[in-house]
């Protein structure tokens, strides 16, 4: 049980800067997810966490103690690898407590601790048995269990669950949701499927390029992002971005994104998008704020029409794509409500989730 | 059946699969037979003549290939009687379980740290001691004389012990670099946050692991000590410090004189220990030669 805090953390690789001087506090018990696109910097920052990088500059502090110079054997974290690093010639009993046999802890209590690791992952059945008998599952479960029979100060979890398939990644997520909850420990968790990062984390933390973009609970992330690839990242499919300009709209105010089409921004916002009248900008919309005309008290200027190009029935919904003035639009519909390839459809722009960016800085306005 | 292929055209497909299938396999064994043949016939040979008499042996009107006379095992008893051969394998099993053995932990410890622990001058180092495999021991015979000699170890086979390693242990670093560098990074990256130093993550992780690596190159210094000539030769004169290799041909030809039969009987011995070696451990050599070539 401890708090983490990265200081200004640098890792530089020769001429490469991987990670460019994050900081980040996560408290005692917290699952803090760190995502982005591969090459981001996320795995990097979780590995001089785990000690098995050099911090080129800026401090690790594990339970207020700075651990730049700690080996990993003494900063007391536990580490769940993406090839799970499971020991092939040792039986899951073994590979349980191994840590637990070098750290010379008496052989009842290692029984102890490893059935009862055993019993909350469901793995008891298979102590006996060798790494290469186990399916992804179980060798994930295990895994898991390596961790926890530690009880670690902080748990490192490294894209443990993108070597399994989708239906078992599910599973695991839940699992590992579960198992936080029960056994509370500080958690830091690296990925770069950011389904998995809203589901488990109880803070989010976008990387991008080394740095920083957002921290926040997912809930704030998918709704208030602050930067334009925050907004792009978060959510699936990704949020539709389409040059647009704030034009005046008698007292009100209006976003033009072609020549034809125009929707009018609703009055909460309007003090909010004033300064940015007239400027270039990026209007981005969710999909599934895109929909087939539906919902009481909707605003009836904001429905228009389009000719669909693709239509993706995904079963409880439909993706159906189309554009507006050459840029490609998804919207999410009823799949009742979609017509065919080629066909016209009526479409109604939520615009209380719209978001504005200004293509200049990429920040959401 | 031309009808019914004509019927299915898929049948005819499948026809000539078959048909391919069994040129394939009447080639592949045509060709095994003949390499059997071709390597089977020396020791073949050696048998034949060692469980003949001398006289047969140098009676020219017989065939060679058959025993004409009848079986004796005369030339065993004189090879183990009547010469040191006993000597020569007393004292070249010495010298092989040495140099294994020394082989053994040099280059364990040499390819873990070229393999794992990265440091300045690490790949050039690999590379290097892979050159030093490359140079024959027929030219460094000569300045190793003069080394074996500084020593005070010419004519004594501890000298052995200290020179074959000069051969084995460049070629077996090399294979175990190469299976090293082919179990997953992040095993030893477990053990150290499990709490491993190097040396427990070696023999607790490492070795257990790489142990198809480890027999392969086992078995090459086994038989590289086993069957080393040019070394001995050169550095070795008396007959109680000889090794099989060199004692065999020196002690059983005299001048122009070749007793062939003892020879014979000498060499299949002399060949029995690596054979029964191969015998046990040829899975684990082939996996563990394969692995390192493909993943090194």
């Amino acid at each position: 049980m401890a708090d983490v805090a990265l200081n200004k953390v640098v890792k530089r690789f020769d001429e490469v800067e991987a990670v460019r001087g994050i900081s980040l506090d996560i408290p005692d018990k917290e699952f803090v997810v760190l995502v982005g696109p591969s090459g981001c910097g996320k795995s990097t920052t979780l590995r001089m966490i785990a000690g098995l990088e050099e911090v080129t500059a800026g401090d690790i502090i594990i339970g207020g103690d700075v651990v730049n110079d700690v080996p990993p054997k003494d900063r007391d974290i536990a580490m769940v690898f993406q090839n799970y690093a499971l020991y092939p010639h040792m039986t899951v009993f073994e590979n349980m407590s191994f840590g637990l046999k070098l750290r010379r802890i008496a052989k009842a209590e290692i029984r102890a601790r490893v059935e009862h690791a055993a019993k909350i992952l469901d793995i008891t059945d298979l102590l006996a048995r060798r790494p290469k008998q186990l399916s992804g599952g179980q060798r994930q479960r295990v895994a898991m269990g390596r961790a926890i029979v530690r009880n670690p100060k902080v748990f490192l979890f490294d894209e443990p669950l993108s070597n399994l398939d989708a239906k078992l990644r599910v599973q695991m997520r839940t699992e590992i949701k579960r198992v936080h909850q029960k056994v509370k420990t500080t958690t830091v968790y690296v990925t770069h499927d950011q389904v998995e990062a809203m589901t488990l984390a109880d803070r989010v933390v976008v990387m991008n390029d080394g740095r920083i973009e957002q921290v926040g609970p997912p809930h704030d992330l998918y709704h208030m992002p602050k930067t334009r690839f925050v907004a792009g990242f978060i959510g699936s499919p990704a949020m539709n971005f389409i040059p647009g300009r704030i034009e005046q709209n008698g007292v009100g105010l209006k976003i033009r994104l072609s020549q034809d089409l125009t929707f009018p921004i609703p009055e909460s916002r309007t003090a909010r998008y004033r300064p940015a009248a007239a400027k270039e900008l990026t209007f981005g919309l969710r999909p599934e704020h895109i929909t087939e005309p539906r919902g009481e008290g909707r605003d009836a200027r904001c429905e228009f029409t389009v000719t669909l190009d693709v239509v993706e029935p995904m079963g409880m919904e439909t993706m159906v794509f189309f554009t507006i003035d050459g840029t490609e639009v998804c919207a999410r519909v009823e799949p009742s409500a979609a017509t065919g390839p080629g066909q016209p459809m009526r479409l109604y722009a939520n615009l209380n989730h719209m978001h504005l960016i200004d293509p200049a800085t990429d920040m959401v306005l | 059946m031309t009808a019914a292929i004509a019927k299915h055209p898929r049948l005819a497909v499948r026809a000539s699969l078959k048909r391919n299938r069994r040129w394939a396999l009447v080639t592949s064994y045509v060709f095994l037979i003949l390499f059997a043949i071709f390597f089977l016939t020396p020791p073949y040979y050696m048998i034949v003549t060692s469980l003949k008499t001398d006289a047969e042996v140098a009676h020219l009107a017989t065939n060679p290939w058959i025993i004409a006379n009848g079986i004796t095992f005369e030339q065993y008893r004189l090879l183990f009687q009547g010469t040191d051969f006993l000597i020569y394998f007393k004292n070249t099993i010495i010298v092989t379980l040495c140099v294994v053995a020394i082989t053994m932990v040099v280059s364990v410890l040499a390819a873990f740290s070229l393999s794992r622990m990265r440091f300045w001058g690490s790949g050039v180092l690999a590379t290097g001691i892979f050159l030093t495999y490359l140079i024959p021991d027929t030219l460094l015979f000569i300045p190793l004389f003069q080394i074996v000699r500084g020593l005070g170890l010419l004519n004594s086979y501890w000298s052995m012990v200290l020179v074959y390693p000069t051969l084995t242990v460049p070629f077996c670093t090399w294979i175990m670099i190469g299976y090293f560098q082919s179990i997953p990074k992040e095993l030893d990256e477990a053990a150290l946050i499990d709490g491993a130093g190097h040396m427990q993550m070696l023999l607790k992780i490492f070795i257990p692991v790489a142990l198809p690596g480890i027999i392969a190159a086992t078995i090459f210094a086994f038989t590289v000590s086993w069957a080393a000539f040019v070394y001995p030769i050169a550095f070795l004169f008396s007959a109680d410090q000889q090794v099989l290799t060199v004692g065999t041909v020196t002690s059983l030809i005299k001048a122009d004189v070749y007793k062939w039969g003892m020879l014979m009987a000498g060499a299949l011995v002399a060949a029995a220990p690596p054979l029964i070696v191969y015998a046990f451990l040829m899975d684990y050599y082939i996996a563990g030669l394969t692995a390192g070539a493909t993943k090194g």
